[in-house]
């Protein structure tokens, strides 16, 4: 990737207002548009998502934003448009093969293995990151063991960073909404993503859970450095949280920038206060 | 206070990985095994043997191998006798070709081609899924019941259509066909049955095992985090095809000596199993040998009770087999979806706080 | 036309007259389905039993006789007398309403909200309840049933039919039994699309169907209506029973068909009447011209043991939503 740092590139680098440098685009997204038979849910969107930045896209019910993110994913292929990760244009792949090349996400309505342990489902996350033959496994013997120690030693660190120590074996069906959804979040950061995206965290949450939530995005940017691009419906939440904001309304989008610059637009003023579309 | 965890403490991740973290379980399955491997051989008896002890460890095998297609990666499958008997023919068809290969490989290769059979039908299961799965896998228990019929290759095109074992020396000592003395089959049954029970016990605390789980619990998640749905589930339906091929294959030659496909290897045999693991525990090791045990028993019990000491006709203690079979099925999906496996966790969990309720 | 022709001719029509018994066990699939999302493989066995204890019933069988003699050591067997089919079918029906009560209570009520799988097991677990419990009732011996449907090579059929042909052609032959099955299953698909169509029972069936919980909250009894739908089942399970039990004796083959009608399902998919149907005159169809035309001349016969299941399979790998569904849209 550093080969490729054109100059017109770095000067996408920019500086948050508290300071931060964030660095070039990770990725861009380019004239995007999704269309389920004739119904078009993407209609031409083109934006970006830096190095390092949180990254938010917000819009009425119904905008396209999971679309976004499942077309971020490879859960969806767009008809039309360019995504270009990491400098590099991607070809259509396979969800797990963009798991692997380091995106990684949580989910709307949780999507945990309810049979799993806490642990065990953060495991899952390391998964990308385990390569043992089965013949090792099998006999759990030299490198499979090896690799399940290093990993577990890693899925801990994740374990105190949310701070689930106390529920580690127990089954993730048994845990409430919000722990449940924190586990979500370990499983992802597990990954170590160079892209985390989060899917509406804090539905569903009261304001205690929500402030919770709120420090362990934060912390992950900032301690971990982590790219996050998250859909939310609490206003207040995004303008806290994000650096730039795109804002979506019926498939098309409709704002783009910085908190500041987002709650000024009129075209969003617009759509959240419902005016009427000729 | 015989059971008890108190004062052990784990300083290692390995430690807290062991199969047993437990000292005093690890105790007790060590001396099981121990007395399975040296107790048990000088006192077994044909009528042991034949009775109960083989039949549990060559279906104990086959319900692990189910297990960890059914209860670890959650294909239903409903093909499992069709598998036993692709097992047991390669094992005849490798046993006549190479006259002076050890019983051990020819057993072990059995299980491969049955791998190899049982990649070429979980190839469905990447587009179909739940009990649309479980009815093409009827396809494989029916197709490969009647090929094998119908074929004379695969019984060498012996007249009578079956298939018979030929007996073969490993130490001037028959290891195949009738002639097998009861400790040497149960002796190869166990070698057989512990080190597939280690090994799909490592396999499933593993990556692959949680790959396999990710699956079954939620595919689309597990894809999205990075599990290949194509490796996954064709792995689980390749290992559990070998595990149900090897114990075809043990069947044929240590047990019954002579098989004829649609007798030995029909669909019954395949709810059989299929109820070895829901009564014993899905996604359970321990459930897959306790099912494969519960289910073996039972009916050598009630024919001990009714027709022995009752002296009632035999057909009402086949009757009677199906409906407790059939009522117990439904009593432990009510009472505990996941078998004897939760209830034993269950008696466990309250054996360490005994006596104290709390 | 040579003689092959009109073979094949008549393996076709013996085809579809086949295929309207899985049609009748894939009727009852469907029903339940719709009703309560179970997909109930003791739908075989449920007509298996129907049509024992009528037999039982018509022939005045001691129920339990081999369990009371065994016990007792006494030797009691009949009772000496014999029904008319008529009361006998009525007594039998009140059987499967007491069963389908019992189901609901016993079975049902405790597994809501479990996943279709499970639901799926337990309806294998009670399959073989009630094989045992069938058996132990009326004893396992093959019986034979006779309603009064008239039965043998269609004499009407056979003459009307054998201008076609030249000198060694005498005409189709058709099963006397099978003609009336197939009228009487047109009669029962009739009745039972007018029943969910004009009556207030019906509709609530219908709400079921579609939504549980709408259909709770204004006010539908689900544990009646999933009595209701497994006695219906139970009716249809007896004619089915008839039917099958009146061709080839009540014996334990009967269960099987219950796994035939699961490839008819697949076809037809789970929830259409009409799919049941044409799912049960493909399968029925496909195997006898699969097996005349090439499992005989090519493979050694005996192919209608797996025709339908590799067809199932086939058809699902690349139509995985059925003949009749949706394509399914995957969403996380």
């Amino acid at each position: 990737m550093s080969k490729q740092k054109a100059p017109s590139e770095r000067q996408n680098s920019y500086v948050t207002a508290d300071g931060r440098t964030i660095g070039p685009a990770v990725m861009e997204m380019k004239n995007i548009t999704l269309r389920f038979g004739g119904v078009i849910a993407i209609q031409g969107i083109s934006f970006d998502i830096h190095e390092g930045e949180i990254r938010a896209i917000i819009g009425p019910n119904g905008a396209g934003k999971s679309s976004m993110l499942n077309v971020i994913n490879g859960f969806y292929h767009p008809q039309e448009g360019k995504i270009i990760y990491k400098g590099e244009v991607r070809r259509p792949l396979k969800p797990f093969e963009i798991a692997h090349q380091g995106i990684a996400r949580t989910f709307q309505n949780i999507a945990l293995f309810k049979g799993m342990t806490t642990l065990d489902n953060i495991m899952t996350g390391r998964l990308t990151h385990m390569n043992t033959g089965m013949l090792s496994q099998a006999l759990w013997w030299g490198k499979a063991q090896r690799e399940e120690t290093e990993n577990r030693a890693f899925a801990e660190r994740i374990i105190d960073f949310l701070e689930i120590q106390s529920i580690r074996k127990v089954p993730v069906g048994r845990l409430p909404y919000g722990l449940q959804k924190r586990v979500e979040l370990g499983r992802a950061l597990a990954a170590e993503p160079s892209l985390l995206l989060l899917d509406e965290p804090m539905a569903g949450m009261n304001v205690e859970e929500k402030e919770d939530m709120s420090r362990f995005i934060l912390d992950v940017n900032e301690e971990f450095g982590t790219t996050i691009a998250l859909i939310e419906h609490d206003m207040s939440v995004v303008m806290d949280l994000a650096d730039r904001v795109v804002v979506m309304d019926y498939g098309k989008k409709i704002g783009d920038g910085t908190p500041d610059e987002v709650r000024k637009n009129q075209a969003v003023i617009d759509a959240y206060l419902g005016v009427s579309h000729d | 206070m015989l059971y008890r965890e108190v004062g052990e403490f784990k300083t290692s991740y390995q430690s807290d990985q062991q199969t047993f973290p437990i000292t005093s379980d690890r105790l007790v399955v060590l001396s099981l095994i121990f007395i399975a491997f040296f107790v048990i051989p000088f006192f077994i008896t044909e009528y042991m043997a034949s009775a109960i002890v083989l039949p549990f460890l060559i279906f104990g095998i086959a319900a692990l191998g189910l297990n960890i297609l059914t209860g670890y990666c959650g294909q239903v499958s409903l093909g499992s006798g069709g598998f036993m008997a692709v097992g047991a023919y390669s094992c005849y068809k490798i046993m006549t070709s190479f006259p002076d290969l050890n019983i051990f490989f020819c057993v072990i290769l059995s299980g491969l081609v049955t791998g190899v059979v049982g990649l070429a039908f979980g190839l469905p299961s990447l587009r179909i899924k739940g009990f649309y799965l479980a009815v093409s896998t009827l396809a494989a228990q029916f197709f490969l019941v009647w090929a094998f019929t119908k074929f004379p290759w695969f019984f060498n095109f012996s007249a009578s259509g079956q298939i018979t074992a030929n007996e073969r020396l490993m130490f001037d000592i028959p290891v195949s066909g009738a002639n097998v003395a009861a400790p040497v089959a149960y002796l190869i049954c166990l070698i057989f049955f512990v080190s597939l029970a280690f090994i799909a016990r490592n396999l499933t605390r593993g990556s692959l095992g949680r790959k396999w789980m990710a699956i079954r619990d939620m595919d689309i998640a597990a894809e999205i985090i990075g599990v290949n749905p194509l490796t996954a589930k064709l792995s689980a339906f390749c290992i559990s095809s070998i595990y149900i091929g090897i114990s075809g294959a043990l069947l044929f030659c240590l047990y019954f000596g002579a098989v004829e496909a649609g007798d030995a290897f029909g669909i019954d045999k395949s709810f059989l199993i299929l109820f070895m693991i829901i009564i014993g525990g899905l996604g359970s090791i321990f459930g897959s040998i306790a099912g494969a045990a519960f289910l073996v028993a039972m009916p050598v019990i009630l024919k001990n009770i009714m027709v022995d000491f009752l002296a009632w006709p035999v057909d009402l203690a086949s009757h009677f087999e199906f409906l407790i079979i059939g009522a117990l099925i439904v009593f432990i999906l009510i009472v505990e979806p996941h078998g004897f496996a939760m209830l034993w966790r269950i008696i466990k969990e309250k054996l360490r706080l005994w006596p104290f309720p709390h | 036309m040579p003689a092959e022709f009109y073979y094949g001719v008549e393996v076709f029509l013996n085809g579809l007259m086949a295929g309207v018994m899985y049609s009748l066990v894939a009727l009852g699939f469907v029903l339940i389905f719709k009703a309560s999302g179970i997909f109930n493989y003791a739908q075989g066995v449920m007509a298996l039993f129907a049509a024992m204890t009528l037999v039982g019933f018509q022939n005045g069988q001691i129920p339990f006789a081999h369990l009371i003699n065994a016990a007792l050591g006494t030797e009691v067997h009949h009772f000496g007398w014999t029904l008319p089919a008529f009361v006998a079918i009525i007594m039998t029906l009140g059987v499967m309403l007491i069963f389908a009560f019992l189901v609901e209570k016993f079975v049902l009520k405790h597994l809501v909200n479990q996943e279709p799988i499970i639901l799926f097991m337990a309806t294998i677990g009670l399959a073989y309840f009630m094989e045992g419990f069938g058996d132990l009732m009326w004893n396992s011996d093959v019986k034979r049933l006779d309603v009064g449907i008239p039965k043998g090579g269609n004499i009407w059929v056979e003459e009307s039919t054998a201008f076609l042909g030249g000198e060694d052609f005498y005409g189709f032959y058709l099963d006397s039994l099978d003609i009336s099955a197939a009228l009487i299953a047109a009669v029962l698909v009739g009745a039972l699309v007018a029943f969910s169509q004009y009556t207030k029972t019906g509709r609530a069936l219908r709400a079921v169907a579609d939504d549980h919980q709408a259909a709770l909250s204004v006010g539908i009894s689900l544990r009646t209506i999933w009595v209701i739908v497994w006695a219906i089942a139970g009716f249809v399970a007896l004619i089915a029973g008839i039917m099958w039990g009146s061709k080839s004796g009540v014996q334990f083959s009967l269960s099987l068909i219950a796994l035939k009608a699961l490839p008819v399902l697949i076809l037809g998919g789970f929830t259409s009447i009409p799919g049941a149907i044409i799912g049960g005159f493909i399968i029925g169809v496909g195997e006898k011209m699969f097996e005349f035309l090439i499992g005989v001349p090519f493979l050694g016969g005996a192919t209608e043991n797996w025709f339908a299941y590799v067809l199932a399979m086939v058809f699902l790998v690349f139509r995985p939503q059925g003949l009749f569904g949706e394509k399914i849209i995957e969403r996380v």
